[in-house]
């Protein structure tokens, strides 16, 4: 019940929580291979980038709930998902430059499939802003932005799967077939950090719909004294 | 400071930077928000009066 009715703050606590726990864990748990220190960047940056397919993958499904249920308020918890999504997309692609600029000496490459399907995804999703302030508020709108976060969801896959299809990358491959390629210590350490992110997201996604419904009920109550 | 130690660091400092940001906003948008429920309960209060 408590937890019912105090969602956010219980998001943001574990959010913090796991933050606190995999910045431990990171820098005197998990060990330094071979790539060196700069390996611990993979803690952030993966799951930063997991974070924003999921957030895509919300926006998403709140985009078919809108077209299927004509569900209320799916449309701007579509909306809020896929902010979120570009927002961690955007810091995926931070992170990534930077982990790129020691490792490979440049901040990006235009040759690796992976990078170039991830930055096709976050400017698809970053356009949906335009689409949605070009339109007014209304039915065609709601209908015409889920319909684009649903084109958007086909390039998630795409973009996972672009490094296992590539016959020469350099991006290093984090998981295949047969596993996390990582030892175990390293793997617990990357599913605490993508507890944390995924968490995080949440918590923001929660703070970000409450304002928006807040704002939304004083336009409304504006409307009806004036 | 090693160049790689200043890599990783600038990494942990970006996400940290952002969430530091988004608190920023959130502040900002509920000052607005305080100051719009302030506006609409001097409006109603007016409207009880008159």
């Amino acid at each position: 019940m408590w937890l019912r009715n105090n969602q956010v703050p219980a998001l943001a606590g574990l959010a913090a929580v796991l933050l606190c726990a995999s910045i431990a864990l990171i820098f005197f748990y998990a060990p330094v291979d071979e790539d060196g220190l700069n390996q611990k960047i993979f803690y952030f940056h993966v799951p930063i980038a997991f974070t924003a397919y999921a957030c895509f993958g919300w926006g998403a499904w709140k985009g078919l709930l809108v077209l299927w249920k004509r569900k209320p308020g799916a449309d701007l918890e579509s909306y809020v998902a896929i902010h979120q999504g570009v927002i961690f997309g955007a810091l995926t692609l931070i992170t990534g430059s930077l982990w790129a600029k020691f490792r490979w000496g440049v901040w990006w490459t235009w040759s690796e499939r992976q990078l170039v399907l991830f930055l096709v995804l976050f400017l698809f999703y970053s356009a949906y802003f335009m689409l949605r302030y070009s339109l007014e508020a209304g039915p065609q709108r709601e209908n015409l932005c889920a319909v684009y976060a649903l084109f958007g969801v086909v390039l998630i896959p795409i973009s996972l799967l672009a490094i296992r299809l590539a016959e020469n990358y350099i991006h290093p491959v984090a998981f295949n077939k047969h596993g996390p390629q990582m030892a175990g210590s390293q793997f617990f350490t990357f599913l605490v950090s993508l507890a944390a992110m995924l968490a995080l997201a949440g918590a923001l996604y929660r703070v970000e719909l409450l304002g928006k419904r807040l704002d939304q009920r004083l336009r409304e109550l504006r409307e009806l004294l004036a | 400071m090693s160049t790689e130690e200043k890599y990783v660091a600038a990494v942990y400092l970006v996400v940290f930077a952002f969430v530091l940001l988004y608190l920023v906003i959130m502040a900002l948008k509920l000052t607005r928000l305080e100051r719009q429920v302030g506006e609409l309960a001097e409006l109603a209060k007016r409207r009880a009066g008159g």
